[in-house]
């Protein structure tokens, strides 16, 4: 029962807390293409890769009590802060789940800013392409967001350090 | 040129929404007469909805045309506007017409079950050696990528993008209204011409002029209610899980080796995980309705009995459940249905809100997703819900719930001597109180 709840519960738990629905929808993105088996859908969206099932499934949690979601309100607009409760892990102890270990691929990307995470997932989004076609489509779909060249080798090494 | 080539006299489709569905561009037509075009009629827009609103037959086909009769008035209100440009015209009535070309029979079971992804097929119908493509590419040798990368959200120009898909675009406005009409229900209703007049193109996405609020909040309210009225029907996610179980017991029967009376050939590449385009466009609702009769008379009765459900309606009852604190009671349940041979796999199942692929209006995060911009008159930018208390209040309600289904007809089959009866009857809250 809710076997995709309970993957994300282990995520939940392994990261302990996390900070930023942006920063969240790219982690869990990254982890897929990582192949940990999420089976939440993406779309590509305004910012990169977005999952509407994914932003219902931590509403779900949080209904459920699983999840504690602190609205938290910044100079001109709101921030998430999630982290699990003691219902949350009750849950996981009766899941039967299995869940590959990824702590370490969680613990780079909480060092990161949801914007390089953002970079990151739509580097990944389009890893059907060659390595200039990449950087060329994150030009042009990340246009307002001015990402430099610096910051795409960053990804790019960033990404081998996770795989 | 055959992109400027216009009919010699202008094509109507009477269509119960809109009225009428004006076609006057030659590439237009064509595409519409195109084999992967024409077979969208084979795939209906509602999936199993029909089972509850005997009305909701309408297919994507209906649908498309729809999307793409919106997009046309849209550009012709934007005609002459800053930041819009005039040239983007085709691009954007074609990805309006082809935008759910990749769809499959049942296409959100379809999906789960076998690990595909619709927007895929799409872009391998586009890009692929098709109809589709053919006429395309006779407007230009790359035109048949773009109508796939702004289908796919991934095209240089984010307001193009944004007419198809955004919180308030052309594919919302036409299938909530379209789904209305043929479910019979009097939510869903909502001022389109007026959103049309106040839309504004900006460089990069379209928003609302200010005065136009009330009609938008009409328009999300509408929305609102047809996720609970029609799209997360009970009645409909019984058929649905059904559904979704048919093709597991299938699948699960294949790679067992069993021996169907009927070979599946259709099924087969679903089956392995291989499917080829040209499988893929095959299997429309048609021909798996037609499989799901003939799986009746199997001699496994898991599958026989779950395609009986389906084609004769004979759908699971449903209780309300918590996860969270009926937790015992659920392991409780699975075990009590395996004692009495009843597979808890097929039987008792647990479906979410999330199992649905419908999303409500949601301000939210900043960079998380793009919301609907109000354009006030001193050319600021606001968020929706920020000047509207109508939908701020419904963006805080609560939009999730968990339903047990489970075959009641087997349950009160049960020899009245059996004590699993009582405690199952017990749990699921269906005992009567003398």
């Amino acid at each position: 029962m809710l076997a995709n709840h309970a993957k994300l519960m282990k995520f939940f738990m392994n990261a302990g807390e996390i900070v930023g629905r942006k920063k969240l929808q790219k982690m869990i993105y990254i982890l897929k293409k990582c192949d940990i088996p999420f089976e939440e859908k993406y779309e590509f969206h305004f910012y990169g890769p977005y999952s509407e099932e994914l932003t219902l499934r931590i509403e779900e949690l949080c209904n459920l009590g699983f999840i504690s979601e602190q609205k938290e309100q910044k100079s001109n607009y709101y921030q998430y802060r999630y982290t699990v409760t003691t219902a949350g892990e009750d849950f996981l102890e009766h899941s039967m789940v299995e869940f590959p270990s990824c702590n370490d691929k969680i613990e780079k990307m909480k060092e990161k800013s949801s914007r390089f995470l953002e970079l990151v997932s739509t580097m990944l989004y389009f890893d059907h392409l060659t390595k200039e076609e990449v950087e060329e489509k994150v030009q042009v779909v990340k246009k307002s967001s001015n990402y430099t060249h610096a910051d795409l080798q960053a990804g790019w090494q960033f990404i081998t350090e996770l795989k | 040129m055959y992109k400027d080539e216009q009919l010699e006299e202008e094509k109507v489709f009477k269509d119960p929404v809109h009225r009428y569905i004006h076609v006057k561009d030659r590439v237009i037509w064509d595409l519409i007469g195109t084999a992967e075009f024409q077979r969208l009629r084979r795939i209906k827009q509602l999936g199993t909805s029909f089972l509850t609103f005997h009305g909701a037959e309408h297919s994507r086909f209906n649908h498309s045309l729809g999307v793409y009769e919106i997009v046309r008035r849209i550009l012709f209100n934007f005609n002459g506007r800053r930041h819009w440009n005039k040239d983007e015209r085709l691009l954007c009535l074609c990805a309006a017409l082809l935008h759910d070309l990749g769809h499959g029979p049942f296409s959100h079971s379809f999906e789960k079950v076998f690990k595909l992804d619709h927007e895929a097929f799409t872009r391998q119908i586009v890009l692929g050696d098709t109809e589709i493509n053919h006429v395309l590419r006779r407007v230009e040798k790359d035109f048949p990528q773009k109508v796939a990368d702004v289908i796919n959200k991934t095209y240089e120009d984010k307001l193009v993008v944004s007419l198809i898909s955004s919180q308030i675009d052309a594919d919302r406005m036409d299938y909530l209204q379209r789904d209305a009409y043929f479910t019979g229900v009097s939510y869903g209703h909502f001022d389109m011409e007026r959103i049309l007049r106040v839309m504004r193109p900006l460089e990069d996405q379209v928003v609302i002029k200010q005065t136009g609020m009330h009609a938008v909040e009409d328009y999300i309210m509408s929305r609102y209610q047809m996720y609970w009225q029609v799209y997360f029907h009970p009645v409909s996610r019984s058929a649905e899980v059904i559904l979704s179980k048919i093709l597991h017991r299938a699948k699960h029967l294949y790679e067992q080796g069993y021996q169907f009376s009927l070979k599946p050939t259709h099924f087969l590449s679903f089956f392995s995980g291989d499917v080829s385009l040209d499988d893929y466009l095959r299997l429309d609702e048609s021909v798996v309705l037609y499989y799901f009769q003939m799986w009746i008379d199997e001699s496994d009765e898991i599958l026989s009995d779950l395609c009986v459900r389906f084609t004769n309606r004979k759908l699971l009852k449903y209780i309300e459940f918590n996860p969270n604190s009926q937790m015992n009671e659920w392991m409780e349940l699975y075990q009590l249905f395996k004692q009495i041979g009843i597979d808890p796999e097929y039987y008792l199942v647990v479906d979410s809100s999330s199992d649905l692929p419908y999303d409500f209006y949601r301000p939210g995060e900043e960079g998380e997703r793009l919301p609907i911009y109000l354009l006030m008159p001193n050319q600021e930018l606001k968020e929706l819900s920020r000047e509207s208390d109508i939908v701020e209040s419904i963006s805080g309600k609560k939009r999730t719930d968990h339903k047990l289904y489970f075959p009641m007809d087997f349950i009160e089959a049960l020899s009245d001597d059996q004590p699993e009866k009582n405690k199952i009857k017990t749990i699921l809250g269906l005992t009567t109180i003398e």
